[in-house]
């Protein structure tokens, strides 16, 4: 695995008024890796990510993604890294072929480029057989994975994904952890991943982070996360276990 | 550029093809004929043995015929166009989720305002344009009417201005969009500045004019006060869009009109000479004496587009 740096922040700051809903985050993400952000509802993971991509302001602090400043190099950023919003939504009266040329419409992509894509992208997240259906008619699930589909149009090089199983039956959340890992591993994409389902966090992350009001509580693999609370020894925690630890601490 | 023009394209599209679309321009077209109708009708009437007219076929949109003409038509109804199209522009794609799904990708903020914006326009301007060439071989045909080349000059800034009037409105409501979250607050607000700026300025106007100059109706009327009474009540009523198009177009497609003014003093000398030169105006002075009408509508369109574009930059935007 490459070892190089793909996400830095030193102090991220965002202030709403009075309400300071990230507090000076200081992170490092390297290629490559599934990094799982945890963390309770208004924690400050979306904004977090919304300040990654320069769709926000940070009050103070910097960050750096592929090597840019998102605040100058808004465009340049969101060329590399795709965005799956929590609760993507999608226009109602286009299908799934339709909602994805758009999207490829707006990469700038050619006609004829993006036709292939969309049909191995389709393939891909198994909505093959629904390619024509309205995305008005979709159910939750299937809209998550023509989401996921969006944003791989652009064969992104880092993901940040909000929430990616919420409301997902167990056999759908599967199929999206599974198609996540497959593109991690195959592609080498560096996967930045907001959840508050620790099982799926756990089997999936190698590295997470924990959050709470605003701070970053704690960093690490899972492992070293365990070692540092309970201390080395033969019992194996989980990170349901680690969480709620370094939860009632704060 | 590439994302200014995907979500141009995407914007058109979704207008074209939407029933609101289909249903405005139905009952636009349908308006506008049966005025162009009556129009052609009264015409005829009125046309019969005389010898020459001037500009018979500008009458097809000037003339009221049984109730209002063409050109009071759009001035009345045009900004239901511009607020039809825009009332929801961004504030839907915010409730949907996809404002930030379209942001999220490679292309500048601006491009999605502009996109919407220019869509709006390009629609307007398809309906305007239509409507015009439909009247004018409606005239043709029905009254014989063949217009000169002063005539499509006059005709094509008309069409100009109207542009640039309902996408005045079609900015103000993309910016009542930006502002509020909620697609029924923004239709209401829009429509209420609407019905405010166009029909109850006047009233307004009125009421200013009267209590700053009051005309004294038991003793003599003294023309200066009547007249500063008339210049008030223009004043005021200019700052409604609807008075400033109405202003505008109506000495552009009338060459007879030779002031936007409802009152005018002349002595009787004054009146005996121009009784004696009836002619119309040339064109560029027509231009000339609504210059100030047509910069201010086109100036209002920017201003409102402009503020539109500043809050939309400058929103934090999360969903």
């Amino acid at each position: 695995m490459e070892t190089e740096t793909i996400i830095e922040t030193t102090d991220l700051t965002k202030r709403y008024g009075r309400q300071t809903a990230v507090n000076g985050l200081t992170l490092k993400v390297k290629e490559g890796e599934i990094f799982g952000f945890l963390g309770p509802n208004g924690a400050g993971k979306t904004t977090t990510l919304l300040m990654l991509l320069g769709l926000s302001r940070p009050s103070k602090g910097a960050a750096t993604v592929c090597g840019l400043d998102p605040l100058r190099m808004s465009k340049e950023v969101k060329r590399h890294v795709g965005y799956l919003p929590e609760n993507v939504g999608f226009y109602g009266d286009m299908d799934a072929v339709q909602s994805l040329e758009y999207v490829a419409d707006l990469n700038g992509f050619k006609k004829g480029e993006a036709r292939e894509k969309i049909d191995d992208l389709l393939d891909l997240v198994g909505l093959k057989e629904e390619a024509r259906k309205k995305t008005a008619a979709f159910s939750r699930g299937m809209k998550q994975r023509l989401g996921v589909a969006e944003v791989l149009i652009k064969d992104p090089k880092v993901l940040f994904l909000d929430e990616p199983t919420l409301g997902l039956d167990p056999e759908g959340a599967i199929q999206i952890i599974d198609l996540i890992q497959s593109l991690n591993k195959e592609k080498n994409i560096t996967v930045l991943l907001s959840s508050h389902n620790l099982h799926q966090v756990q089997k999936m992350s190698h590295r997470v982070g924990i959050m709470i009001g605003g701070n970053l509580i704690a960093e690490g693999s899972i492992d070293s996360l365990a070692e540092e609370k309970f201390g080395v020894g033969e019992k194996e925690y989980s990170l349901e276990e680690i969480y709620m630890k370094y939860f009632q601490e704060v | 550029m590439q994302g200014l023009y995907a979500v141009f394209k995407k914007e058109l599209q979704d207008h074209l093809s939407s029933y609101r679309f289909v249903i405005l321009f139905a009952l636009i077209a349908m308006v506008s004929f049966i005025t162009s109708y009556m129009a052609a009708v009264h015409m005829r009437g009125n046309l019969e043995g005389l010898a020459s007219t001037k500009f018979p076929f500008l009458m097809l949109f000037s003339t009221p015929g049984a109730m209002f003409s063409m050109v009071q038509f759009v001035a009345f109804f045009g900004p239901l166009i511009g607020l039809i199209l825009g009332f929801d522009a961004i504030n839907r794609e915010r409730t949907q989720g996809t404002l930030i799904k379209v942001l999220s990708q490679p292309i500048y903020r601006d491009a999605v305002i502009n996109g919407k914006f220019l869509a709006g326009v390009m629609t307007i301007a398809v309906m305007l344009v239509a409507i015009v060439l439909v009247i004018s071989g409606f005239g043709l045909a029905f009254v014989g009417v063949v217009p000169g080349i002063e005539e499509m000059w006059r005709l094509f800034i008309f069409l100009i201005i109207s542009i640039f009037y309902i996408s005045f409105w079609l900015g103000l409501s993309i910016l009542f969009s930006i502002l509020f979250k909620s697609i029924a607050t923004s239709s209401l607000a829009s429509v209420a500045l609407w019905i405010f700026l166009s029909f109850f300025i006047s009233l307004g106007a009125e009421v200013v004019a009267n209590t700053v100059a009051p005309i004294d109706r038991k003793n003599e009327v003294q023309p200066e006060v009547v007249l500063e009474n008339a210049r008030i009540k223009e004043m005021v009523s200019l700052s409604s869009p609807m008075v400033l198009y109405s202003d505008a177009t109506a000495t552009i497609i009338d060459p007879m009109r030779k002031t936007t003014r409802s009152i005018i003093l002349v002595g009787p000398m004054e009146e005996l000479l121009s009784a004696r030169f009836q002619n119309p105006l040339s064109l560029g002075q027509s231009i000339v004496i609504v210059f100030p009408h047509i910069i201010a509508l086109i100036a209002i369109t920017l201003i409102c587009f402009a503020i539109s574009y500043l809050v939309f930059m400058l929103q934090e935007i999360r969903t």
